[in-house]
């Protein structure tokens, strides 16, 4: 009897430290090994994904983890090098600095959290390894960041033109009139992998109101002039005009109506949201059609 | 010895510019067997400007069939054979939004040639084309505004979307070649201006994938080819 439970405790340990070896050596695991060609850098970022992102964002950064079939919306694929936020236009890769800034902020309306308690050099150790996942770090640098110019004042004529510009443009397509996200195409929506998607509902949120991308009004105003690539949101960089992108944010802001803002402030000050669509303050403001002009518009 | 000498110099007139110059065609059609499935009804009623366009019902355009069973709409173009030249055309090919659909449906172009997207609709769309080796963007075009222009580097076949109108999709056939072609009015394809040698050629269907064919061509000739797809639900 002795003997019997000697031998299945020396099977036992020798399952075990076989199991931990395995793993330590990358086999039993199932995920990759780090290749020899990593930096420094990308060797300690592996060990961090596999620590914290590879459940949802898969042993080959696919977006296919684990838990991806229980996330809506579904986790990024670093394979395809396409990322929602963004400094730099459409189509571009981004800068280290705004994939880092995602990781400290999360992705609002997702699974995605806050990263913050990382480490900066985690951080940064981290997008050195996500970016081993794709070629396209290889062979393309990253875009030149847009131009921002100072804001504008918020006034109401600022908001007039911001509400103009909003129909213009046609944002109440996806985002309703009301900005609830509940336009004419809202139910059809998908993005680039087919999956249905939501509009952003700006009356969602209280004070604490996030966008996926940020929370300031720059932020908002690189939301839409930049684009939110993999999914329906275009840029606007093309036919906005850059001083014009800012009166679109200020009318935004008044659709938050849950948010104190200035711009909600002025707005009441001037007769609420009523004030925009009376043919009285069109005839003092100018038409939607002669308040905005969309950038380079009459012409091929 | 001068005979001689005349026949040789009237062979190299005569023979070496044939050869230099010979540039013979293929061309054919591509039909289907089978039965392809039934297009689906397009609901513009939610916009208005683009539903007034069209007198009459208009349906998806997955599969465009016509007499004979003539399928439409199908990249024909020279995969192997004639190296491409790396001739970039310097004319840019249109891609046009026109009462919410796609003119042309699958437009064909060479890697970095300039591509212009026009909206002819007095409505905004937002054009976002769906690769996977090429870099992805998604750009909105409100009317009145000029035309957006792109290239792209790498061959693909690229579908195109737009998010506002569900129901608009195309394609982009961006190519290494300059010798293609894309079968339309009853299935006709034309490839001309081919030197001698040996090609093959491919026809791509976005819903049928691809057929090959070899191809001799040793002068000036035309070679008729045909393809002709399996039509399956999808």
């Amino acid at each position: 009897m002795k003997s019997r439970m000697i031998c299945l405790s020396i099977l036992l340990i020798a399952a075990t430290a076989g199991s931990v070896l395995a793993q330590n050596a990358g086999i039993s695991s199932g995920y990759p090994t780090p290749r020899n060609s990593f930096s420094p850098a990308e060797r300690t970022g592996h060990g961090l994904y596999l620590r914290y992102c590879v459940l949802c964002h898969g042993v080959y950064g696919d977006g296919n983890g684990d838990t991806a079939p229980f996330i809506d919306p579904k986790p990024r694929d670093f394979t395809i090098a396409t990322f929602k936020c963004r400094s730099t236009p459409t189509g571009t890769l981004p800068l280290d600095t705004d994939l880092i800034h995602t990781l400290v902020r999360g992705v609002e309306t997702s699974n995605m959290p806050s990263w913050r308690p990382l480490s900066d050099e985690n951080r940064t150790d981290l997008i050195a390894y996500i970016k081993t996942f794709s070629d396209r770090w290889k062979t393309e640098k990253p875009g030149e960041p847009i131009k921002i110019p100072p804001e504008t004042p918020v006034d109401i004529a600022s908001i007039r033109r911001g509400h103009d510009l909003f129909q213009k443009v046609e944002c109440w397509k996806c985002h309703g009139q009301q900005g609830h996200g509940d336009g004419p195409s809202a139910s059809t929506l998908t993005d680039s992998k087919d999956q249905p998607i939501r509009p952003y509902n700006f009356a969602s949120a209280g004070n604490d109101a996030r966008f996926k991308c940020g929370v300031t009004n720059e932020d908002l105003y690189r939301i839409f002039m930049t684009g939110l690539d993999g999914t329906p949101m275009p840029s606007f960089a093309d036919v906005i005009q850059p001083n014009d992108a800012w009166d679109l944010v200020h009318y935004l802001r008044t659709l938050q109506v849950n948010r104190r803002s200035k711009e909600r402030e002025v707005l009441k000050a001037a007769g609420g949201p009523a004030t925009l669509k009376t043919p009285e303050n069109k005839s003092e403001n100018n038409s939607p059609s002669n308040s905005t002009t969309l950038a380079h518009s009459g012409g091929r | 010895m001068r005979t001689k000498q005349m026949l040789v110099a009237l062979l190299t007139l005569f023979v070496c510019p044939y050869l230099l110059f010979a540039a013979g065609t293929v061309s054919g059609k591509v039909t289907y067997t089978g039965t392809p499935a039934r297009q689906k009804p397009i609901d513009m009623s939610k916009e208005p400007s683009c539903a007034k366009q069209h007198a009459t019902p208009v349906t998806t355009e997955t599969v465009v069939t016509g007499p004979d069973n003539a399928l439409d709409n199908v990249v024909v173009y020279v995969s192997s054979g004639a190296p491409d030249d790396g001739q970039v055309p310097a004319q840019a090919v249109t891609y046009d939004q026109k009462g919410c659909q796609y003119i042309p449906h699958v437009q064909a172009m060479h890697v970095n040639q300039e591509l212009k997207i026009l909206n002819d609709d007095q409505t905004s769309h937002n054009i976002h084309p769906l690769p996977k080796v090429n870099r992805e963007w998604n750009k909105s075009q409100p009317p009145g505004t000029p035309p957006i222009s792109e290239k792209y580097d790498k061959p693909e076949f690229i579908p195109v979307k737009c998010n506002v109108h569900p129901w608009m999709h195309g394609y982009f056939a961006v190519l290494t070649t300059n010798h293609y072609d894309v079968s339309k009015d009853g299935g006709d394809f034309k490839l001309p201006n081919l030197p001698p040698g040996k090609y093959t050629i491919t026809a791509w269907h976005e819903a049928y994938g691809t057929q090959t064919a070899d191809v001799t061509i040793t002068g000036n000739e035309t070679k008729d080819v045909n393809f002709t797809f399996k039509a399956k639900p999808y």
